[in-house]
């Protein structure tokens, strides 16, 4: 295999520092739901800052994203966040069945 | 192969890449923004289905958010592995390349195991695509539950065969076909794994095409990239666990 070209420090601590922070945070969601801490919005919440923070850790570490460069890190990020965030427009309706009284 | 940007004094010729990197990591991201796409509309239609009825079911007690725990840490331990792997391809060896990734398919393929267990207890407590037992007038519990973690499980079980193929080559061909007849002949015909391990026949033979046909030696690019790919699915799963086993525990007062 050829190896190719690092342009930044490859340590194992940090990853291994990254697993160990996923898994803490991995616990702390369990434990904020599995003793219903929250009500369910403030939980639902809670619950996506959390995956939030695990996504740009994997992204960025994992994936090695944060080492690439600025035109890629913003295109890709900015596309995907919003095509994702062009879903939410259909939440205030499943909001307003509730108040239509469907059966 | 132009993986640097190089001049061969003819305009328009290799021209340097607007991200940076070689091709094949950017057709990877590009595969994968369209993946997270897919999964978000999944999760946006489970979660608009949620948020439109107040009857949702919690059935998940603490077995079922144990076993998803410990699924969880089987994937991000996975994906350290996996980091592992592209860290070992870039300096070149081979051995330990070949190991971290026989060990992220070992936790991938932990990942199945459980996961898989895990629906064949909602199945035997009545849970189908269609109807569930805890809830008669949310009928779409089991379908946007087996439609989503079916989806991830498929993406997972693809993504071990990919890395077979990637760490063994040819070797890991056999292996599949073994794996699939082990699992089929010994269980029973209603058992989940018994109809679940047809998708490693569909990945011998797409594997085998791959393998006879473009035979190649696969190096640390392809290491890479089988990582990108990999903790995607891990990713994926972030958001899956709490959305659909964390909003919907059943703690026993």
């Amino acid at each position: 295999m050829h190896t190719v070209g690092a342009v930044h420090d490859d340590s194992k601590a940090q990853y291994l520092w990254v697993w160990a922070v996923l898994l803490l945070l991995t616990a702390v969601e369990v434990a904020l739901a599995y003793n219903q801490v929250f009500q369910p919005v403030q939980m639902l919440e809670a619950l996506m800052v959390l995956s939030v923070i695990k996504s740009v850790l994997i992204i960025g570490w994992f994936m090695h994203l944060k080492y690439e460069i600025a035109a890629m890190k913003w295109v890709m990020m900015v596309a995907v966040c919003a095509c994702l965030c062009l879903m939410c427009v259909f939440f205030a309706d499943a909001a307003r069945i509730l108040q239509l009284g469907v059966r | 192969m132009a993986d640097v940007a190089v001049s061969h004094g003819v305009a328009g010729e290799f021209e340097p890449s607007l991200f940076g990197t070689y091709s094949k990591k950017i057709g990877m991201w590009l595969f994968l923004l369209s993946d997270s796409l897919t999964f978000g509309a999944l999760l946006f239609a489970y979660s608009y289905g949620r948020i439109s009825n107040p009857d949702w079911p919690t059935p998940f007690h603490k077995e079922s958010i144990t076993n998803a725990t410990i699924m969880t840490g089987c994937l991000l331990s996975s994906s350290l592995t996996m980091v592992l792997a592209v860290l070992a391809a870039r300096r070149g060896d081979r051995s330990w390349t070949r190991n971290w990734i026989l060990f992220t398919m070992l936790f991938g393929s932990g990942f199945i195991v459980l996961h898989a267990m895990e629906w064949s207890h909602l199945i035997a407590e009545g849970m189908t695509p269609f109807k569930n037992p805890w809830a008669a007038t949310v009928p779409q519990f089991g379908g946007t539950f087996f439609t989503l973690t079916g989806m991830h499980m498929l993406h997972v079980t693809i993504g071990v065969i990919y890395l077979g193929v990637v760490a063994l080559r040819k070797k890991f061909l056999p292996i599949i076909l073994a794996i699939w007849a082990i699992v089929f002949f010994m269980t029973p015909a209603d058992n989940v794994f018994h109809t679940g391990v047809h998708v490693l026949l569909v990945g011998f033979v797409v594997a085998a095409m791959i393998l006879f046909l473009k035979p190649k030696d696969y190096d640390a690019h392809d290491v890479e990239i089988s990582g990108l790919y990999w903790h995607f699915v891990d990713l994926v799963w972030m958001f899956i666990f709490p959305l659909v086993y964390l909003m919907s525990t059943r703690v026993q007062g």
